[in-house]
């Protein structure tokens, strides 16, 4: 039986994009598989007796390391913000290419803290910077001097110790730029390397908290027991900075997308499900209710499309043990159509996560395939005409094309940069002034453009007369040539109208990334914890693969 | 040191300030990205570029000819260069165009350098003393190195060079006698046995 790869319409419809979760793809578990075989070490531990220093933690493997740096750093309560226009951070991170030499750290000592405005080389990596969730952090520090473990209610209302508010990568303030690092062998995905920093964060911060609470009482004071560290991961708050990035890298959405979508077509064509696949996928799907219910948010967008899951995921537990028979013909495919056909988006997307659980050989070559090289799809195929040019509009943007962006709802929002921070920000066209410095993100609205400029030409006039006298919409011509061969490279909605959620943007991209838990601030940012559940480092070379699922076991 | 990331993101965004398209600035990012990645001063002269933009008025070459005369204005590099990606299947059949008057020559070359890589020929770009031949966009070599490149070229001369040996018949053959050395001359027996296929192929 051949399953047709889903509509590209119906998925990359934001509703859609923003109910994925994190999957056996996600490059946070990819990661950990690829470097489970490397050796881990700290290699340098100088903190003072209230966790204030530098610490050094390395992966290593033949002759490439890479090492985490990290100082801490005593600020006062008022100076902690998760916005990104703080400036003081509790700890900042680098990943360095290689063993750092003294002057190295101290070199970066001066510019790994100011982030932003700090200035790094081409042996850097990542950058990052993280708080404290005081009231946990506090209060694990209380516990454990005292010799007592924490509070696991409050441990598992957190998740995390610290959590990180931004990370960067791929040439950002003078780190290396991607190309240096991209042939490598180990490199086998996108984000390896922004994954490493936050994984080794995370031990960090169970390192420091074990050595505030030795020094507070180096009588009593016991170490947090692995088992909890293993269930508490690194928190991430994360505004609009991510929404572009998946606007702006069109071939590499559809990489992700696509492994996605291809993926689940090999698992729905599967003729006869074996047992023991069978049983991991019903074992997944059961023990994942605990990532539901321990799911906290107050947002009541979130709360509603959590209740709705819980609701829908139970219901489908029902179905599986009481009325599905798994020795049907293409059981998976058979699930799957139930589930489109009784069950909300979220659960949808929930379940065919889940579902690739039980196959990694399905998986795993699928996860080479999601990087791009982007420049090789950027020239425009000028030589096309306008005949052409129409027909992928009309194939591949009909939905878009029936948007009236002549309705002031259609086209209230522009996407702007903002000049403090150089951050990109949502405003109200017809409220806020700025809009004539509206950022390229509004694709929708200039591709309808791009249509109707096209009606009134000849079919056979060739795209380079078409943009000698229309460069204004060069963006969208690169664009719609992309979406020729990359079916899944454009959100099919309007990304400027009345009703956008922009976190949907967000949780798309964080899905991919592997985070757990989303928990929206607003409509514009949110909080998500990442690696929780995930073993530690020195548990790497033998581990379930299952783990994000066996939280709280 | 500025990454090449920043840099294309920082010049795409400020040739969007000075004027140009999203379409066209996106187009300028990657091209100074890719000159400041030969090693050639793609900034400098785009930063020269846009604050004399501010005084001074240039023109547009729309569709490129054989011949390319200026009525007085200089020519837009940034123009020119996008021009010249467009319509570069046309233009090649010419084998060679002209161009008088060109300002900011320097930031014609990663355009033409990634012309050089979409047909598939090297390309020759001469002003004035200055030889810059552009192979596949890998490579660019130059008699100009380490020079102050002129902030406006006269005469410009782009030439599409066939694809053909640069060396002789006879260094060639050389060669390959010296590779053969490398090769066991096979007897009935290996002929026989030492090769994949049977002796005949009529089957």
């Amino acid at each position: 039986m051949n399953i047709e790869l889903r509509d590209p319409n119906i998925i990359m419809k934001l509703s859609r994009l923003g109910s994925f979760h994190q999957s056996r793809l996600s490059f946070l578990r990819s990661f950990l598989n690829e470097f489970k075989d490397w050796d881990y070490k700290r290699d340098l531990f100088d903190l003072d007796k209230d966790g204030f220093g530098t610490a050094v933690y390395s992966f290593k493997k033949k002759s490439r390391v890479y090492s985490l740096i990290c100082y801490a750093n005593k600020i006062n309560d008022d100076e902690r913000s998760d916005r990104v226009i703080a400036t003081k951070w509790d700890a900042a991170f680098t990943l360095h290419d290689g063993v750092p030499l003294k002057e190295d750290i101290e070199r970066l000592r001066n510019e790994v803290p100011k982030q932003e405005v700090g200035r790094l080389s081409y042996k850097e990596l990542t950058l990052s910077r993280a708080n404290k969730s005081v009231r946990v952090f506090d209060h694990v520090v209380e516990s454990l001097s005292n010799g007592s473990q924490p509070n696991l209610d409050l441990l598992e209302k957190v998740g995390y110790l610290y959590r990180t508010t931004a990370v960067y990568g791929s040439g950002k303030f003078g780190l290396a730029d991607r190309f240096r690092i991209k042939n490598r062998e180990e490199i086998n995905g996108p984000f390896r390397l922004e994954m490493m920093l936050v994984y080794l964060v995370r031990q960090f911060t169970f390192d420091q908290v074990n050595h505030v609470a030795k020094n507070r009482n180096p009588k009593s004071a016991v170490k947090l027991d692995p088992k909890i560290c293993r269930n508490l991961g690194i928190g991430n708050s994360t505004g609009l900075g991510m929404a572009p990035f998946i606007v702006n890298h069109p071939t590499l959405l559809n990489n992700w997308i696509l492994s996605r979508e291809v993926a689940l077509k090999k698992i729905r064509e599967i003729k006869i499900a074996e047992t023991k696949d069978i049983s991991l996928f019903k074992e997944c799907v059961k023990n994942s209710l605990k990532n539901i219910t321990s799911w906290n948010t107050e947002s009541e967008y979130q709360l509603k499309k959590i209740k709705l899951l819980l609701k829908d995921v139970r219901k489908f537990i029902n179905f599986l043990e009481n009325e599905f028979d798994f020795k049907k013909d293409y059981p998976f495919n058979e699930i799957y159509l139930w589930l489109e056909k009784e069950t909300c988006e979220e659960c949808i997307e929930y379940i065919v996560s889940i579902m690739m659980e039980p196959f990694g050989e399905i998986v795993q070559p699928l996860i080479s395939q999601m990087s791009s090289e982007e420049e090789k799809y950027f020239n425009i195929p000028t030589e096309r005409n306008v005949e052409d040019l129409k027909k992928i509009l009309e194939n591949k943007y009909s939905d878009i094309l029936k948007i009236d962006f002549n309705k002031e709802d259609s086209n209230q929002k522009f996407w702007f940069i903002s000049k403090n921070k150089e951050e990109p920000r949502l405003a109200n066209r017809f409220e806020e002034s700025g809009a004539d410095l509206e950022q390229p993100l509004a694709i929708a609205r200039d591709i309808k453009k791009l249509y109707e400029r096209l009606l009134s030409l000849k079919n056979n006039l060739k795209i380079n007369q078409f943009l000698i006298d229309n460069s204004d919409l060069r963006h969208v011509v690169r664009r719609a040539f992309i979406i020729e061969n990359f079916p899944y490279s454009e959100i099919q909605d309007n990304t400027i109208g009345e009703n956008i959620v922009p976190i949907d943007m967000l949780r798309l991209k964080l899905s991919f990334f592997g985070a757990l838990k989303f928990d929206p601030r607003s409509d514009k940012w949110l909080r998500i914890c990442m690696f929780q559940g995930a073993p530690l480092p020195n548990e790497l070379k033998d581990y379930d693969e299952q783990w994000v699922y066996k939280t709280f076991s | 040191m500025k990454s090449l990331s920043e840099i294309e993101t920082t010049v795409k965004r400020a040739s969007r300030a000075a004027g140009y398209s999203w379409g066209i600035a996106e187009e300028v990012g990657k091209s100074i990205r890719l000159s400041e990645l030969f090693g050639f001063p793609g900034i400098k002269h785009l930063n020269q570029y846009y604050q004399n933009k501010k005084k001074e008025n240039f023109d547009d070459i729309k569709l490129i000819n054989k011949v390319n005369k200026s009525n007085g204005l200089s020519f837009c590099p940034i123009t020119l260069g996008v021009n010249f990606i467009d319509q570069i299947k046309n233009i090649e059949t010419l084998t060679k165009c002209s161009v008088e008057k060109l300002a900011f020559p320097l930031l014609l070359l990663p355009f033409l350098s990634r012309g050089s890589e979409i047909i598939g020929k090297k390309l020759l770009f001469s002003f004035d003393d200055s030889k810059f031949l552009l192979n596949f966009n890998v490579s660019i070599s130059s008699n100009f190195w380490n020079k102050e490149i002129p902030i406006l070229a006269n005469q410009v001369e782009i030439s599409f060079l066939n694809n053909e040996d640069n060396f002789s018949e006879q260094d060639w053959k050389n060669l390959y006698k010296l590779a053969e050395d490398t090769f066991v001359e096979e007897t009935d027996s290996l002929k026989e046995g030492a090769a994949g296929a049977g002796l005949t192929d009529n089957d």
